[in-house]
């Protein structure tokens, strides 16, 4: 996590502040390395997802630097943006489904944003809902699937683009264990085709499941010494 | 500014763009007080052609005609003036036409004043003569004038001009009134579409944060609605140019039953029609401007 020119996000001092209130994030300092597999841990409030907002540019920091794919974001102007988020897939907390477009229009949406052709798009689509495991609901709406299968169309949709970084707030939430350890294994197939992947959880048992896994503590705001290693499932 | 713009944006008008915004057309109020709108454009703008064009007509015939009249009681003397002066001035340059107003048509013209029998009594009626000239010989008229003066030095004559030019000022004003009219009525339905916009945003308020999220531009999130609004734009434009379509044919004929000369020169011609089709045109691209300069402003205020 040390600062370095390979990490494909790098932080420097950055703070976070929502208006007038004290600071949420308070001098992060650290560094993804492409291609590794992150955990941000930490209690309820700590940051994580303040720390999450800022990386998949929903956020600009109050203060501090961020360089993302070699590139200060701070100052990176607005028509930039759509350029760098579509290198970024975000798995959020609470899914943000197209509630009136079918799991398949979801999972296609970010071709379609990306200028992939209509001919371009059906096996992809496919293939990914096959890979989530989801082929036989295709056209079922996010209403009618169930909280694990909209998780699965929200990482499906979210990947479907081979980010190079792939940022995931919570994303075994809201599933019962079972599904939390399926999930799991699709992101780390996916860090196994090249993708940064960070997870912002507070489910520690998930830790150990991810052999190699680095683990990013935050608590009120700050960094905080990570856990031990045995913890991170390198034993 | 695209405003059509394509490559990465054109599924955005295919059904799977459609389908990102589920409100079916002419949901809401716009369309049809756009219509309203374009009702009113239209019937303002026909007016002003219509006023347009009958200065136009009416410029040239002030430019371009006189009349002269005899006044004497003895009618032999008065008809030799007569004959003279058409017969100088039809040789003159610049002179297209010289028409005699013979006794016949005196006598028709002044009958619904004086009843029938003209002819038959001794009111001195002077003798008349309508002189065109040819617009491209700007110095027939004076020359004309001068002929006549040199024969008959009590010959009245009267330019069209004179009279018709306070008509051409009001026809003049009410063509400006029009004009200024279709412009609010422009700006009106533009300061709708912003409104129509703005709801739109507010009510898709989470696709558009999730199309940012999957890094959209500001383009392509202006472009869906910009489709939505330029279809509601042209529907309510052709309805409100069909109803106006209506009233001026219907005026038209109540017009043409009066029968009158000066009324009936407030005509719409084809290219008249032409313009007033282009209006709904006009009044979607309009729409559509509105609405992705009203999108991308606010789009510009979130990251």
């Amino acid at each position: 996590m040390r600062p370095g020119a390979a990490n494909i996000v790098q932080f420097e001092n950055v703070g976070l502040r929502y208006g007038a209130s004290a600071e949420t994030l308070s001098d992060i300092s650290l560094g993804l390395a492409a291609g590794a597999f992150y955990f941000l841990t930490g209690p309820s409030g700590a940051g994580k997802s303040s720390l999450l907002r800022l990386i998949y540019l929903a956020q600009r920091p109050s203060r501090g630097l961020i360089r993302m794919f070699g590139e200060d974001v701070v100052t990176l102007p607005r028509a930039r943006m759509p350029g760098f988020r579509r290198r970024i897939g975000t798995v959020f907390q609470d899914f943000r489904l197209i509630p009136h477009l079918s799991a398949y229009e979801n999972i296609a949406l970010p071709l379609r944003v990306n200028g992939v052709a209509e001919a371009d798009i059906d096996t992809p689509v496919r293939e990914m809902l096959d890979w989530v495991g989801l082929s036989g609901r295709a056209y079922a709406k996010p209403a009618t699937l169930s909280g694990g299968e909209q998780q699965r169309v929200a990482i499906a949709r979210a990947v479907i683009g081979r980010p190079e970084i792939l940022v995931a707030d919570e994303p075994t939430g809201n599933v019962d264990p079972e599904m939390a350890e399926r999930l799991l294994y699709l992101f780390v197939a996916l860090n196994k085709l090249g993708t940064t992947i960070l997870v912002a959880t507070h489910d520690l048992h998930l830790v150990p499941r991810v052999p190699g896994a680095q683990i990013i503590r935050l608590d009120k705001g700050r960094l905080s010494m990570p856990l031990p290693s045995d913890m991170s499932g390198n034993s | 500014m695209a405003l059509f713009g394509r490559g990465s944006g054109s599924w955005l008008t295919s059904a799977a763009g459609r389908r990102l915004l589920p409100e079916g057309w002419l949901s809401g109020p716009m369309p049809w007080v756009i219509a309203i709108m374009m009702f009113l454009m239209v019937l303002a703008a026909a007016t002003g052609l219509a006023l347009g064009f009958a200065a136009r007509g009416l410029g040239a015939h002030m430019s371009g005609q006189i009349t002269i009249q005899i006044v004497d009681a003895n009618r032999v003397r008065r008809d030799a003036a007569a004959d003279r002066i058409a017969a100088t001035v039809a040789r003159l340059p610049g002179v297209a036409s010289v028409h005699r107003v013979s006794d016949r048509e005196m006598a028709e013209l002044l009958q619904p004043w004086l009843g029938a029998g003209l002819a038959d009594n001794d009111l001195p009626v002077p003798a008349m003569i309508d002189i065109a000239f040819d617009p491209r010989a700007p110095g027939a008229m004076q020359a004309t004038e001068a002929a006549v003066r040199a024969i008959s030095p009590r010959a009245r004559i009267d330019a069209h001009a004179q009279w018709l030019a306070p008509l051409a000022g009001l026809i003049g004003s009410l063509r400006w009134l029009a004009g200024v009219l279709v412009l609010l009525m422009a700006a009106a339905a533009a300061f709708t579409v912003v409104l129509a916009a703005r709801a739109a945003l507010n009510t898709h308020q989470a696709t558009i944060e999730v199309m940012h999220h999957l890094g959209a531009s500001d383009g392509q999130i202006a472009r869906l609605f910009q489709r939505r609004i330029a279809t509601d734009a042209l529907f309510g434009g052709l309805v409100g140019l069909a109803l106006a379509s209506l009233v001026i044919y219907s005026v038209g004929d109540r017009i043409a039953d009066v029968g009158s000369d000066l009324l009936g020169s407030v005509d719409l011609p084809a290219i008249a029609w032409l313009i007033l089709a282009l209006l709904p045109v006009a009044g979607t691209l309009l729409a559509m401007l509105a609405a992705r300069l009203t999108i991308i402003t606010a789009l510009r205020r979130q990251l």
